[in-house]
């Protein structure tokens, strides 16, 4: 039987061996895997991208006091970004549940129609939830928009639910019960983790603390935003990902003022159209950016043998991977 | 002539939209030949008999100058049609030239127009999957496509799409593929082993023949028949087989209507029933595959059901710590709209009209909590249950039967098929907060335009008109709707008499042309119209009122117009016999008033001029037939009808 990691070890593995670049988890506070610069500013513009990773997502409404065995605060997504996304790439997917042990012949899987919108992002998409045994098991999104501008690659997003996928394949009902490592228990690595986050977001929370920082984090990022010249020829220089950390920041605090019942349906609207707001304004400056770089971009590759065990092709045609390009 | 095939294999098309793209297929034109067409969730099927391989030679006719016509003319026309002069016909006084083009091969014409075909057909949503936005659009990606004509490949590109490589998207072959986990991913098929090719690999493409087998498979193991689910389980399915699992027995105390969503919306999941009413805990799931040889599909179902019931036990007991009546007040923190408040004000709104319409008490007390329930972990959970979830709180929570009846089912009817409350308190509730939207809405200009219907107007005033008339409610239509929602709400009464209930539309646009009291009075006054269209002097009272309105209109009568008909200054004759034979009573009688009035009429117009010089004359006969028209418009305006000469 896998444990936890082992069945992470495996995914990543697997991606790892079809050109995706195996990134770690971004180091702020995310909802979830796709507002990471990985996803949310690489799926903009011209240059094809493949990365995997693990991303803790914070919920702080769905904390239960790491009481409720299947709703956590934090849970752990596995996040693949394949752009653009290759003509098999649902059989890609698929090969990584049998790469994780699921014997597909002995399964039930059905794609059910859900698209994906988060409007806090300005980003939409097309697709289904998987259902693995009656149980959703990942997102998949063909994504359509991102910040408000239209992909010109179409990329796909496959999204793990890891402690879901992981308990079943262990056969226990409770994902606190899951071996995160051989004699290590999913309780033991997380449970405090759950229950103190969840007495500081619902009871301990400083409401109008996490206004202000909210609005500083707001103001920090529309002051940089309102720096950006894109005639300068040191436009590369400029720190689009450092001002897409203030957005990541406000996305958090809203969900922490929001679980604490802070925010008024009302005023909701207005909170959500303030985050998007940023969010825009950082994917227009990164496009333009990126804009800047496309000359230099590796011709697009679109659709190439993507065959199991074979297709490198769109990491390796990236020439500058990894973050280091943009520090 | 050859038998057609095409088959456009995609990734998962969501379900509900299947019929529609099919019944738009169903239309392709295949050089005269009937399709039949069929789907999966992954392929939408066209398939024919009979396609001739050609299309037919044409003869065109090309006029050209006259005879008389110079030489250069006729040497002009020539060059143009790009012929001898020695070809040119002589017929009558001019030239002409028949020009041959000859019939194409079906495979080449098809080639070219199935492209179109495909991408033509119109989703709810689409998606772009390559090439950006210049590329092709379609619900979901294109992955394949089979097209034969006899044993060609039509051959064809969905699109040439501007990459890098310029490749082709999607060509057509002669090779589709499988059941996902079941099947070949690379099968070649003739149209004549089509079907039974994709049988071997699990994929059953007779959607009629999946739907029999849900239901067969589904009823031996118990389940209670669901239509709308069975629809959705034939077409998320290539290869359906039923198994049967279970849950523990003490989640059956939970209400039964919470448990049903749980199964059949988030699990889509059969029930099954011990006793009509009663619930079993055992459940019907339909897996996309052909066994669950370890049982793995079946623990993975039960283990969903069971986090699903758990946490529905978990928000019930959770929300019985606070009454649905101290919740009223929490309503304050929840929108109804931007511009129309909160949900305690749509609240106190709903009472206020329910006291409007007269209702009693407990009307009024169901109205005061029947949005409540939107504040409790149940409802935040099953939205879907919204209504349903207060009624049954309600009853828990020690409010009488009236009370919590009426709640439950204030949110009928959710649909044209969909019953109305069965208590007069359940209705007067449910008109309330129907009618309250609407008024709302349209005070604040957020009438419905086009397809557009965010707040769902029309389907609330179809629940109106519903209850208004099958209840039998004697409301006043004019004290119901303001003067800015009527002409909608008439627009939905028309719809509801016409379509719904079946009555003719010449008779309902005749009912409704004159002013309404109640919907009652509409359905008596359809009843009477449809009867007295049987009779055999309806269609000459028809003609005549016709002409009547034709006369009133031509002479610009207006009612103020109207004389009191004095009877000593009427003409002998048919004119006075006319007056006499209906102003014997101001009620109409239709059924005695029509045969007695009918030779009456005739004989007036036949008789007696109406149009004439004298103006006082002109004037006292115009008023005559005016109010003869009056009589009949107290029932409907009879000229609305179409008789058997107008069609």
């Amino acid at each position: 039987m896998d444990t936890f990691q082992d069945t992470v070890f495996k995914l990543k593995r697997y991606w790892a061996d079809r050109g995706a670049i195996i990134q770690e988890p971004y180091d702020i506070e995310v909802g979830a895997g796709t507002m990471c610069p990985e996803t949310f500013l690489r799926v903009l513009g011209p240059k094809p991208y493949r990365v995997a990773y693990v991303q803790p997502s914070r919920r702080p409404a769905d904390g239960r006091y790491g009481e409720n065995p299947n709703r956590l605060y934090k849970h752990q997504q596995l996040q693949v970004i394949l752009k653009p996304s290759p003509d098999d790439v649902i059989d890609q997917y698929l090969g990584s549940l049998a790469a994780i042990g699921i014997d597909l012949n002995k399964h039930d899987i059905k794609f059910e129609e859900d698209n994906w919108e988060a409007p806090t992002l300005g980003a939409w998409g097309i697709g289904w939830q998987v259902m693995l045994d009656g149980q959703e098991i990942s997102q998949f999104t063909y994504f359509q928009q991102c910040g408000g501008i239209d992909l010109d690659l179409v990329p796909a997003e496959l999204t793990y639910g890891l402690e879901r996928i992981s308990a079943f394949l262990q056969g226990v009902e409770s994902v606190y019960d899951m071996q995160w490592a051989p004699g290590v228990t999913y309780r033991e690595v997380r449970f405090a983790d759950e229950l103190q986050s969840s007495v500081y977001n619902f009871e301990m929370a400083d409401v109008d603390r996490l206004r202000r920082l909210f609005d500083e984090y707001e103001a920090e990022c529309k002051r940089l935003l309102g720096l950006y010249d894109d005639k300068s020829p040191e436009k590369r220089r400029f720190p689009v990902l450092p001002a897409y950390e203030q957005v990541l920041k406000c996305s958090n605090l809203f969900n922490l003022l929001d679980a604490r019942g802070a925010i008024s349906v009302t005023e909701r609207v207005g909170v959500i159209k303030r985050v998007r707001d940023l969010a825009v304004g950082t994917a227009k400056v990164w496009a333009d950016q990126q804009g800047a770089d496309t000359d230099q971009a590796p011709p697009v590759r679109v659709g190439e043998s993507t065959s199991v065990g074979l297709s490198t092709s769109v990491g390796d045609s990236t020439q500058e991977p990894g973050p280091g390009h943009v520090a | 002539m050859s038998d057609f095939l095409l088959e456009i294999g995609t990734e998962e098309i969501p379900h509900w939209m299947i019929p529609s793209a099919l019944a738009q297929l169903a239309k392709l034109d295949l050089l005269g030949a009937t399709a039949t067409v069929d789907a999966t969730p992954r392929r939408l099927v066209v398939r024919a008999t009979g396609v001739p391989d050609r299309t037919p030679d044409q003869e065109q006719i090309v006029k050209g100058p006259p005879i008389s016509a110079g030489e250069r003319a006729i040497a002009g026309f020539a060059t143009k049609q790009q012929i001898d002069v020695s070809v040119l016909e002589r017929v009558g006084d001019y030239y002409q030239v028949r020009k041959q083009t000859p019939g194409r091969p079906a495979v080449e014409v098809l080639a070219e127009r199935l492209p179109d075909a495909i991408l033509g057909i119109q989703w709810p949503k689409t998606m772009y999957w390559v090439g950006g936005k210049t590329g092709p659009r379609f619900i979901r990606p294109i992955r394949w496509i089979v097209a034969l004509l006899g044993t060609d490949v039509i051959r064809f590109n969905l699109e040439k799409i501007r990459t890098t490589s310029y490749r082709p998207l999607v060509p057509s072959s002669n090779v589709t593929r499988g059941h996902r986990q079941l099947g070949s991913s690379s099968i070649p098929v003739t149209i004549a082993n089509y079907e039974s090719e994709l049988r071997k690999n699990f994929v059953i493409l007779s959607s009629v023949e999946r739907r029999k087998k849900i239901e067969t498979e589904s009823a031996a193991l118990g389940a209670k028949p669901d239509p709308d689910l069975l629809e959705t389980l034939t077409f998320i399915t290539e290869y359906p087989t039923a198994i049967r699992g279970d849950f523990d027995p003490s989640f059956l105390a939970l209400p039964p209507e919470v448990l049903s969503t749980v199964l059949k919306h988030h699990q889509k999941t059969f029930s099954i029933e011990s006793a009509p009413g009663v619930l079993a805990p055992h459940f019907v799931a339909i897996m996309n595959t052909a066994a669950d040889p370890d049982g793995w599909v079946k623990l993975g179902s039960e283990r969903v059901i069971k986090a699903r019931f758990n946490d529905a036990r978990f928000f019930f007991d959770v929300d019985q710590h606070k009454k649905l009546s101290d919740r009223v007040e929490d309503l304050k923190k929840v929108t109804f709209h931007a511009k129309l408040g909160s949900y305690l004000e749509k609240t106190n709104r709903v009472v206020a009209i329910v006291k409007e319409l007269n209702g009693g008490p407990d009307a009024e007390r169901a109205a005061l909590l029947c949005k409540a329930d939107l504040t409790t972990e149940m409802v935040k959970e099953f939205t879907d249950l919204q209504g349903i979830v207060g009624g049954l709180y309600a009853k828990h929570q020690g409010e009488n039967e009236a009370v919590s009846k009426a709640i439950y089912e204030y949110y009928k009817p959710l649909s044209m098929e969909d019953s109305i409350p069965s208590t007069l308190d359940g209705q007067i509730v449910a008109l309330a907060d129907k009618l309250d939207t609407l008024r709302e809405c349209f005070r604040v200009g957020m009438a419905p335009t086009g397809s557009k219907d965010p707040f769902g107007l029309r389907r609330a005033a179809q629940g109106v008109v519903k209850i208004l008339a099958e209840a039998k409610l004697p409301l006043h239509v004019d004290s119901l709707f303001p003067p800015d929602l009527k002409e909608f709400m008439l627009e939905r009464v028309q719809y509801y008499f016409r379509d719904i209930r079946g009555f003719k539309y010449d008779e309902v646009n005749a009912v409704l042309k004159v002013r309404i009291p109640t919907l009652n009075v509409v359905e008596e006054r359809l009843q009477l119209v449809a009867k007295l269209r049987g009779t055999p002097d309806f269609e000459s009272i028809v003609l005549s009122d016709k002409r009547i309105n034709n006369i009133l209109r031509q002479a610009e009568f207006r009612p103020e117009d109207g004389l009191a008909v004095n009877v000593a200054l009427l003409e002998a004759g048919p004119e006075r016999e006319l007056w006499k034979g209906f102003a014997n009573d101001l009620m109409f009688r239709p059924f005695e008033d029509i045969p007695r009035l009918r030779p009456l009429i005739d004989n007036f117009f036949d008789k007696v001029m109406v149009m004439v010089d004298d103006p006082m004359l002109k004037r006292r006969r115009l008023s005559l037939l005016y109010q003869i028209r009056k009589k009949f418009l107290t029932i409907a305006d009879f000229s609305e009808i179409v008789t058997a000469g107008e069609k």
